[in-house]
C-alpha cells in the first residue's frame, strides 16, 4: 500500500471528504439561492419604478398633450443615472428620448422586452463610440398612447447583472477556497493521526516480537488518542509485570525441584549399586516413594505460593478470623501437648475478614506448625508440670482497619537480622536442616498476606517470636489500572 | 466392585486396573471421554474415576452428561489441577470425590471404596461397631455400659470413622471431612487427634477397635469377627 493510498483509507480523510462535500453542496445551495433571489428583487423594483414612470407620463400625456410629454420626457432624460426614454410616433420617429440604437421592431409590441441600446449622450463621446460592448442591455416596457403615440421607458439591466456576476463569482471562489483548505486541512489531520497511529502500530508490532518492556507513544495532548494509549500502556505494564512473575516462579520452581529430584536420583542410584538383598532394595523403594512424597508437597506449596503471589485469589468471601484462629488452634492442640508445649487461643471477638479462608488457615496453620516444631519443652521432667510448660499463643485481634492473627510463642525466635531473609523460598536459618520441614512455610504465609492486600511480619516475643499476619479489614483493595 | 477408568494416559489406566484387580475388584479402562461416557452408559459400574482432561470429551462434561441422563454412578475426578477452586469446579460438575494427581493408590483405594458404599446406603441414627455406639441425634457414645464424653470435632471424627466402619479412611480424607480443609498440614496433626481418640475409646477395653492401616491410614472395626 502506497503512503498516499493509505492516507486516503482512514477513516479520517473519509470524514474530511463527507464534511467537504456536504459544506461544498450547502454553500452552493445558499449562493444560488441568495444571487436568483436577489436577481429577482432587482427585477421586480426595476418593474416598479418602469410602472410607476410609465404611469406617471402618461398622465401628463393625458393633461398636455404630447407636447407637454416630450417636454417632461425630455427634462427627466437629461438627468444623469436616469431611466431609458424614448417616445416616436406611429411611424416610428423620435420625438424626446435618451435611447438610440434600439434593435428595430421593439416598439410593435407593447408590454415587456429586455433589449439592448445605446445612451444618446453616450454616443456623443468620442472614446466610447467604437466600442459596440457599449451597447447596454435594458428592461423596458412599450405602451402605447392614444393618439398613435408610443412610448418607451426601461431601466439599465447592467446593475442587476454586476451584482450577480458578483454573487456567482463570490460564491465559486468562496467554493474553491473551502475545497482547497478543507482538503488541506484534512490531509493535515489524517496524516497526524495516521503518524501517532502508525507509530502505535510500530511499537505494538516490536511488543508482539517480544519486547514487553516497549509502550505506546503519548502526544500529551489528552485526546482520546492519548486516553487509549494510556489504557494500553497500563496494560501493557501489568501484563509485562505477570510475564515476569510468571517467568520468575518457572525459574525459582525448576531450580528448587533439581535440587531434591537430584537427590531421588542419586539415592536409587545408589540402592541398584550396592544393594543386594530385597530387603534393602524394599528399603530404597520405600525411601523413594517416601522423598517423591515430599517432593509432590514442595511442589504444590510452590504452585500455591505462585498462584497467590501472581493475584490468583480464587475464592474470596466473608469469614471469621477468630474462627480460623479457634479452629487451627484445636487443631494442632493435641500436636503441641504431645511435645509438651501449652497451645491456647485467644479469639473470642469476632474478626470479620474477607478473603480465601482456605488460603489463610492454611498461612497461619504453617505459624503454628513453626512455632511448636522450633519451641523446645523445658526439660522430660519439669514439662508435664501445670505452669512450667511453655506457652504457643494464637491470637485473632481486631486493630483498626486491619485484622490480626498473631502466633507467640517462647522458642529460639528470630535474629532481627535474618528476619526478611526467613521469608524467602527454602531458607532455613537452621544449618544441621535437622528438622522437618520444606523451608516455604513461611514464605506460603507471606504470600498469602500479600495476596490479601495484608503482610506477614516477625517480632520479637521476649523471648521467642512473635509472627503476625495482619489483613486489611475489607479484604485485597482492587487496584484499577 | 466393578470400577471404570476413563484415563487418556495408557500406562496409568493399565497400572490402576492392574492394581485395582489385586485387591479384588474388577476394573475396565476407557482412554477418552467419548468411549468413557458410552461404557459409562450401561450403569453396570459401581464407581467411575474420571480423569479430568481427556481427549474428545473433558471429564467434568462426561459426568454431566451423565447425571443429566439419571446416572448417579459415583464418579471420583482425578485430576493435575489441585487448587480449592478446581475441586469446587469438579464437585459442582457432578463428581463425588476429587484426587489431585500424583496420588497415591492407597489414597485412590479408601476413597473409591467408601464412595462404592455411600451409593445406596442409608443415613443411621444409630452407629455401631462392636460394643461401640455413637448415637448421631443425642450426641451420646457409648462403649459397652460406659459412657464416653468426646468434644465436639472428636465426635465428628468418631462418626466419619464409623460411618465407613471396616473401610479405610486416609488422613486426608479425615483432614477434609471432619476440618473441612484441603490442604497439607506440613506435620501429621491427624495422628495425634487419633491417638486421643483411641486413648478414650479403646483404653482400658482388651479389644481394640481403632486400627492403623500401614501406608494408608485408619479404620474402625470390630476385631472379634
Amino acid at each position: 500500500m502506497t503512503a498516499l493510498g493509505k492516507l486516503f483509507r482512514t477513516t479520517t480523510f473519509k470524514l474530511t471528504l463527507v464534511y467537504l462535500t456536504v459544506f461544498a453542496l450547502f454553500a452552493a445551495f445558499l449562493l444560488a439561492y441568495f444571487a436568483l433571489n436577489t436577481r429577482r428583487l432587482i427585477t421586480e423594483q426595476i418593474t416598479e419604478t418602469v410602472d410607476a414612470e410609465i404611469t406617471g407620463l402618461s398622465e401628463q400625456y393625458r393633461l398636455g398633450g404630447i407636447r407637454r410629454l416630450v417636454i417632461v420626457v425630455d427634462a427627466r432624460a437629461r438627468r444623469p443615472g436616469s431611466s431609458l426614454y424614448l417616445v416616436t410616433t406611429f411611424a416610428g420617429e423620435a420625438l424626446a428620448g435618451n435611447v438610440n440604437a434600439l434593435q428595430p421592431g421593439i416598439l410593435d409590441n407593447p408590454g415587456w422586452t429586455e433589449t439592448t441600446y445605446r445612451r444618446l449622450d453616450e454616443a456623443e463621446q468620442p472614446e466610447h463610440a467604437d466600442h459596440p460592448e457599449h451597447e447596454h442591455l435594458a428592461l423596458a416596457r412599450v405602451f402605447q398612447l392614444p393618439g398613435g403615440f408610443r412610448l418607451l421607458v426601461g431601466r439599465d439591466l447592467d446593475e442587476r447583472e454586476r451584482l450577480y456576476h458578483i454573487i456567482v463569482d463570490a460564491g465559486r471562489w468562496s467554493i474553491a477556497i473551502v475545497l482547497v483548505l478543507g482538503l488541506a486541512g484534512g490531509l493535515f489531520v489524517t496524516r497526524r493521526v495516521l503518524r501517532r497511529v502508525d507509530a502505535m502500530t510500530e511499537t505494538t508490532k516490536t511488543i508482539m516480537a517480544g519486547d514487553l518492556g516497549g509502550r505506546l507513544p503519548l502526544a500529551g495532548t489528552g485526546d482520546e488518542i492519548d486516553r487509549l494509549a494510556e489504557n494500553l500502556n497500563a496494560m501493557l505494564e501489568r501484563i509485562e509485570a505477570l510475564m515476569h512473575g510468571l517467568k520468575e516462579v518457572s525459574d525459582n520452581i525448576a531450580h528448587d525441584l533439581k535440587t531434591p529430584l537430584t537427590r531421588l536420583r542419586n539415592r536409587t542410584e545408589q540402592a541398584l549399586r550396592n544393594a543386594t538383598s530385597e530387603a534393602e532394595y524394599r528399603a530404597a523403594l520405600e525411601a523413594t516413594i517416601e522423598e517423591s512424597d515430599g517432593l509432590i508437597a514442595t511442589f504444590n506449596a510452590l504452585l500455591m505460593i505462585a498462584r497467590a503471589e501472581s493475584g490468583q485469589s480464587g475464592d474470596m468471601r466473608e469469614f471469621d478470623a477468630a474462627e480460623i484462629a479457634n479452629d487451627i488452634g484445636e487443631l494442632y492442640e493435641p500436636l503441641a501437648e504431645e511435645k509438651g508445649i501449652a497451645l491456647k487461643v485467644e479469639a473470642s471477638d469476632a474478626a470479620p475478614v474477607r478473603g480465601n479462608r482456605e488460603l489463610v488457615s492454611q498461612a497461619l496453620a504453617n505459624l503454628v506448625d513453626n512455632a511448636i516444631k522450633y519451641t523446645e519443652p523445658v526439660g522430660e521432667a519439669v514439662n508435664r508440670a501445670e505452669g512450667t510448660m511453655p506457652e504457643i499463643v494464637v491470637r485473632a485481634l481486631n486493630a483498626g482497619d486491619r485484622i490480626l492473627l498473631t502466633v507467640s510463642d517462647s522458642g529460639p525466635g528470630i535474629a532481627e537480622a535474618d528476619r526478611s531473609r526467613v521469608v524467602e523460598r527454602f531458607v532455613r536459618l537452621e544449618q544441621s536442616r535437622s528438622k522437618p520441614g520444606s523451608g516455604l512455610g513461611l514464605s506460603l504465609a507471606a504470600a498469602v498476606a500479600r495476596l490479601h492486600g495484608g503482610e506477614l511480619t516477625l517480632e520479637d516475643n521476649h523471648p521467642g517470636l512473635r509472627s503476625v499476619i495482619a489483613l486489611p479489614r475489607g479484604g485485597p483493595v482492587q487496584s484499577t489500572g | 466392585m466393578r470400577l471404570l477408568i476413563i484415563e487418556d494416559d495408557r500406562d496409568a489406566a493399565d497400572y490402576l486396573v492392574k492394581a485395582f484387580r489385586e485387591v479384588g475388584h474388577i476394573a475396565d479402562a476407557a482412554n477418552d471421554g467419548e468411549d468413557g461416557l458410552a461404557m459409562a452408559m450401561d450403569g453396570q459400574y459401581d464407581v467411575l474415576i474420571v480423569d479430568r482432561m481427556l481427549p474428545k470429551r473433558d471429564g467434568l462434561s462426561v459426568i454431566g452428561t451423565l447425571r443429566t441422563k439419571n446416572i448417579e454412578t459415583p464418579a471420583l475426578i482425578l485430576s493435575a489441577l489441585g487448587q480449592v477452586d478446581d475441586r469446587v469446579k469438579g464437585l459442582r460438575a457432578g463428581g463425588d470425590d476429587y484426587l489431585p494427581k500424583p496420588y497415591s493408590f492407597s489414597e485412590l483405594l479408601a476413597r473409591v471404596e467408601v464412595l462404592a458404599r455411600r451409593h445406596g446406603g442409608r443415613e443411621e441414627t444409630v452407629l455401631r461397631v462392636g460394643d461401640l455406639e455413637l448415637d448421631r441425634l443425642s450426641h451420646q457414645v457409648r462403649r459397652g455400659s460406659e459412657e464416653i464424653t468426646l468434644q465436639p470435632r472428636e465426635f465428628r471424627l468418631l462418626e466419619y470413622l464409623m460411618k465407613h466402619a471396616s473401610q479405610v479412611v486416609t488422613r486426608t480424607m479425615l483432614l477434609e471431612n471432619v476440618w473441612d480443609y484441603h490442604f497439607d498440614p506440613q506435620t501429621n496433626v491427624i495422628d495425634v487427634h487419633i491417638s486421643r481418640l483411641r486413648s478414650k475409646i479403646d483404653k482400658g477395653f482388651s479389644q481394640p477397635l481403632l486400627h492403623t492401616v500401614r501406608g494408608a491410614g485408619y479404620m474402625i472395626r470390630d476385631g472379634a469377627r
